[in-house]
């Protein structure tokens, strides 16, 4: 392994910029989280935060849900479908001007959105669920970041399939090909949300059609909002196949099950948006029923994640001496921060996965639709499984993008205060859900509140405190990298895992693009187009209030 | 294609724990009746005073005792009525339109919970078992005065 590539200096900077404004988004955007657990512990901040501009606690929480769940992520996974690309193929991108392009559209998109949430005329939280109206530029400002989300994932595409051109014959490394996997899966999810804003939500903020039928919308977005969630995992998912069994000191335990498993997340991880729909009336209760059943199927892959993953530290347990039934999970190098975060994240995610099969059965979903159950699951998941994850990718890469040592101590304080923080935070909100606490909303001024509910919303304070400690330590770190001088220079080589069997072995229909992508297609097609014809022959046009609703 | 043999288990397994989870739901859902809202019909929001049953919405008795319909609107930020009365043991059919932005109904401690659309009528029954006082609740965010949104369902003991 003496072949050095050395990132070219246009990647190693656009990289760069996507995690610094990644950071920054998740420092304001956690920030606010403190305030919405101190106004659920009976404790109201927003008087003294309305003087830098946030008046009200959904202002605040779009926000928290736009910066968190939008900005920190795409950024964050741009930038590492980027470098997974480049270093993965060791080759640059064929044009790194098309995607510093793509860049430059998302950030001025996310500036346009930003300006109206700030001002608190955009405080519609992160579904923007219409006839609530924003300006017309916080559509537009979506719009660009999605397209510009678009453009930067064509260039990762085009440098890819250029290689392979180039390649004929040979396995696509594992980073490089999941990752150009994950950004098809992120296109094909956009075109529900693209739809939404640019035919139905941008003329009408802009006055140009009559009104708007919130079904369809609702249907749309969330065509989009499910294979979100997947555009947030997969990267994790990547890090855990495709580096963090080198970081532990072993291999890859299966190349082959791990491209199936990202074969399956194409096919199935669009055509289920419904399953945020159970509730909704407009949906047939039967197309419901369908999506609950694709979602089902979406735990295979997942499942097979659990075993390749936990079957490749094993390995590396066992290789480093741990003995027993479970001793080597104490053998796994749980000092290094970057691997402590992503054992956590995966540990945690478990958690996540039931819940998630819990919220994806139907009926059963009645119970805690709406509910802070769903905010603790998702907290758990992209809060969690996706944000450790990224964390503990940061704790190597940054060392490799600027040369400075982790602070090590304080990365691992870091990563377990988040990690604990996080896991009594969580079961206080899933708790509080399954007793009927309804999510996004301000549960201190809450009229309704019975006695007994007192105690885990005091539960879920305590846990938010050590979780917002931990963030803030990750605020820290990060800045150390941008604005410290340290004199100890370090040398990184980046993680990337070799399999336990050589990926030529791998059958080439794991390795082949067209059919997998058709399937996609195809299903996404079978799954939405009923319905589509339907609420779309059928639509109630309705209007925006007249009067503010904030 | 080479899959290590308790890998190939571990497969089957989630398949074999999915599909019985779906039929499980399944059963339950379409044998046994325990079903998610559905559309009632669709509504102009704008026109809901000029139709006979949303000018005037409540609880009306179809058969005493036994069976109930609630015609609710929600609206920023107050249901309409705020507050019904049922008989124990009696199946009541909710009916529930928004007359402006989307909310959500939530009967807090039951299983009835739904997306409230402009333009759409859900529909959901229950039966209470138990008499006493139940909050019903708004949980989708409907601009600032969503937290106060709520309503009281008196459930009296049956004569």
């Amino acid at each position: 392994m003496a072949e050095t590539f050395r990132l070219p200096p246009s990647e190693k900077k656009l990289i760069v910029w996507h995690l610094v404004i990644g950071v920054v988004a998740i420092s304001i955007g956690g920030s606010l989280g403190l305030f919405q657990i101190l106004n659920h512990g009976g404790i109201d901040w927003y008087g003294w935060l309305s003087k830098i501009g946030i008046k009200n606690y959904y202002q605040g929480l779009t926000l928290h849900g736009v910066l968190n769940a939008i900005v920190w992520t795409t950024y964050f996974i741009m930038a590492f479908l980027t470098f997974n690309v480049v270093y993965g193929l060791k080759q640059p991108l064929k044009s790194a001007k098309v995607n510093w392009l793509g860049f430059w559209v998302m950030t001025l998109g996310v500036v346009l959105a930003a300006i109206p949430i700030w001002l608190n005329q955009a405080t519609v939280l992160y579904t923007f669920y219409p006839p609530m109206l924003a300006p017309w530029f916080f559509y537009l400002g979506l719009a660009l970041l999605v397209v510009g989300s678009w453009i930067e994932g064509w260039g990762l595409a085009w440098t890819y399939f250029a290689w392979r051109k180039a390649n004929p014959g040979q396995r696509s490394p594992f980073i490089a090909f999941a990752s150009v996997l994950t950004f098809l899966l992120w296109q094909l999810a956009t075109i529900g949300v693209a739809a939404e804003v640019l035919i139905l939500l941008l003329p009408w903020s802009l006055g140009l059609t009559p009104g708007l039928d919130v079904e369809l919308a609702r249907t749309l977005f969330w065509w989009f909002g499910h294979p979100l969630v997947y555009f947030w995992l997969l990267p994790a998912y990547i890090s855990w196949y495709g580096y963090l069994p080198r970081q532990a000191g072993g291999k890859l335990f299966s190349d082959t099950l791990a491209r199936l498993a990202f074969w399956l997340f194409l096919l199935l991880s669009v055509p289920v948006g419904f399953h945020h729909q159970y509730l909704d009336p407009g949906v047939p209760p039967t197309w419901r029923y369908i999506h609950a059943l694709l979602t089902l199927s979406v735990v295979v892959p997942s499942m097979m994640t659990l075993f390749t993953v936990v079957a490749s530290l094993e390995y590396a347990g066992r290789k480093r001496g741990g003995k027993g039934l479970l001793g080597w999970i104490r053998a796994l190098p749980w000092g290094d921060p970057s691997v402590a975060a992503q054992l956590l994240a995966g540990l945690i995610f478990v958690f996540g996965g039931i819940g998630g099969v819990i919220n994806a059965s139907y009926n059963v979903n009645m119970i805690l639709h709406n509910t802070t159950w769903v905010s603790g699951h998702f907290h758990l998941t992209v809060g969690t499984a996706v944000t450790l994850t990224f964390i503990g990718i940061f704790y190597w890469w940054a060392p490799y993008l600027t040369g400075k040592p982790l602070p090590v101590k304080l990365a691992r304080v870091q990563v377990w205060l988040y990690a604990i923080g996080m896991a009594i935070f969580s079961q206080a909100m899933h708790a509080l859900g399954l007793l009927g606490a309804p999510r996004r909303t301000p549960l201190g001024n809450a009229p309704y509140i019975p006695p007994e509910w007192q105690g885990l919303l005091l539960r879920e304070l305590i846990g938010g405190i050590l979780l917002v400690t931990g963030g803030t330590l990750f605020i820290v770190i990060a800045a150390y990298f941008a604005f410290a001088k340290p004199k100890e220079r370090v040398t990184v080589e980046p993680p990337v895992a070799e399999a336990l069997q050589d990926p030529q072995l791998t059958p080439a229909w794991l390795d082949t693009w067209r059919p997998w992508v058709v399937g996609a297609v195809f299903l996404v097609l079978l799954a939405y187009t009923p319905v589509l014809l339907d609420l779309v022959q059928n639509m109630v046009l309705v209007t925006a209030p007249r009067i503010p609703l904030w | 294609m080479h899959i290590d043999v308790l890998e190939k288990r571990w497969i089957q397994i989630s398949i074999a724990l999915m599909a019985a989870f779906a039929v499980l739901i399944g059963v339950a859902a379409f044998a046994w009746g325990v079903q998610v809202p559905t559309l009632e019909r669709r509504v102009d929001p704008a026109r809901l005073k000029d139709d006979p049953i949303w000018s005037n919405p409540g609880v009306r008795e179809v058969v005493p005792g036994k069976h109930y319909e609630v015609y609710m609107i929600a609206k920023v930020w107050q249901f309409e009525p705020r507050e019904i009365q049922v008989p124990v043991g009696a199946r009541v059919t909710f009916y529930v339109t928004s007359a402006d932005v989307q909310h959500a109904f939530k009967i807090v401690g039951t299983s009835v919970s739904m997306q409230v659309l402009p333009g759409y009528v859900g529909k959901v029954s229950y039966t209470f078992q138990e008499p006493g006082e139940y909050s019903f609740i708004c949980t989708e965010y409907c601009g600032i005065g969503h937290a106060a949104m709520y309503g009281v369902i008196k459930v009296t003991e049956s004569k």
